[in-house]
C-alpha cells in the first residue's frame, strides 16, 4: 500500500472517529434535556387549558 | 425555579375522555418538546417559551389531530411551524450570552449548561436553521428521515443532504478550532488537549478569558 493509501485510510477512520463523537454529543445534549424535570409552568398551563375549557363550557349562552 | 418531577396533573382519565387522553399525550412529551425547543433556539428562557406557546397551539388544534398517529411528529412540527414564524434565532443573535447568564441569580440551570456547552453545541450555531434542525431530529431525536421529512415539510432527500452536510460543517468547524474535545482518544499529547479543555469549558477559566472564549465561539 502506497503512503498515499495509507494517508487516506487514516483520513477516514479519522472523520468516522468524529463523526461518531459528534452524534454522541448531540445525543447528550438532547437526552439532557429531556431529563430534567419539567418545570411547573408547563404543569400550571396544561391545568390552566383545562380549568378555562371547564369556565367557558359552563357559561351560559347569550342570546 | 420551583420545579416537579413528571407526572399526571389530573388522575388519568378513562378512554371515553379523549381530550383527557390527548392532554396525557402532551404531558408525556413535554420532555421532547423543551429538548428540540432548545437544540431550535439555543437559549434555554426563549426556547421554554416557544414550547408552552407549542403546547398551547397544540390544545386549540386538537380536533385536527388523528388519534394513532404519531403525536410527537405532530407536536414538534407545530413547535417548528412557531419557531419560523415567530423567527426566534436566538442562536444566530446570539450565541451564548455568558456575561447575561452570570447576572440571573440562581440560574443554575443555565449555568451548567454554560459550562457544558461544548465545542459542538458552539458550533451548531453556526449551521443554517435548516441543517440544524434535520441534523438534530435524526441525529439526536431518534426520527427516521421520513419522520423527519414530515415535521420539516420538505422531501426525504432533502432531509439526507441536509443531515450529512450538517455533518460535514460540524466536523470542519471543529477541525479548524484546536484539538477536537470530544475526539479526545486521537490526540497524541493528552495534556495539551485537557489544558484546551479547561481553557474553553472550566467556569473559572471561561470567566478569566471571556473574551477569549467569545472569540471562539463566533468564529
Amino acid at each position: 500500500m502506497s503512503n498515499e493509501q495509507k494517508g487516506d485510510r487514516e483520513k477516514n477512520r479519522v472523520i468516522r472517529v468524529r463523526q461518531r463523537a459528534i452524534g454522541r454529543e448531540l445525543r447528550r445534549m438532547y437526552d439532557n434535556v429531556v431529563k430534567e424535570p419539567v418545570p411547573d409552568d408547563f404543569l400550571n398551563l396544561l391545568q390552566k387549558i383545562d380549568d378555562h375549557e371547564e369556565t367557558t363550557a359552563d357559561e351560559p349562552e347569550e342570546r | 425555579m420551583t420545579v416537579t418531577q413528571p407526572g399526571p396533573a389530573k388522575p388519568p382519565r378513562t378512554k371515553n375522555d379523549p381530550d383527557g387522553e390527548f392532554k396525557a399525550g402532551l404531558l408525556e412529551l413535554i420532555p421532547f418538546l423543551r429538548a428540540f425547543a432548545r437544540s431550535l433556539c439555543g437559549n434555554p428562557d426563549i426556547a421554554d417559551d416557544l414550547a408552552q406557546e407549542t403546547l398551547v397551539k397544540a390544545w386549540q388544534s386538537r380536533s385536527t389531530f388523528a388519534p394513532g398517529t404519531n403525536l410527537k411528529a405532530w407536536l414538534f412540527t407545530i413547535l417548528r411551524n412557531q419557531f419560523y414564524s415567530d423567527r426566534r434565532r436566538a442562536w444566530r443573535q446570539a450565541p451564548w450570552d455568558q456575561d447575561a447568564a452570570e447576572r440571573i441569580p440562581g440560574a443554575s440551570e443555565e449555568q451548567a449548561w454554560a459550562a457544558e456547552l461544548s465545542d459542538t453545541a458552539r458550533a451548531l450555531s453556526s449551521l443554517s436553521d435548516e441543517q440544524r434542525e434535520a441534523l438534530i431530529l435524526v441525529g439526536a431525536g431518534g426520527f427516521s428521515y421520513e419522520a423527519a421529512a414530515q415535521i420539516c415539510n420538505c422531501a426525504v432527500g432533502t432531509v439526507k443532504s441536509r443531515v450529512a452536510r450538517a455533518r460535514k460543517t460540524l466536523i470542519s468547524i471543529l477541525e479548524g478550532s484546536e484539538p477536537l474535545a470530544a475526539a479526545g482518544n486521537d490526540t497524541t499529547d493528552p495534556t495539551v488537549d485537557i489544558m484546551a479543555q479547561l481553557d474553553r469549558l472550566a467556569p473559572g477559566a471561561a470567566t478569566a478569558s471571556k473574551g477569549k472564549l467569545k472569540k471562539s465561539a463566533s468564529e
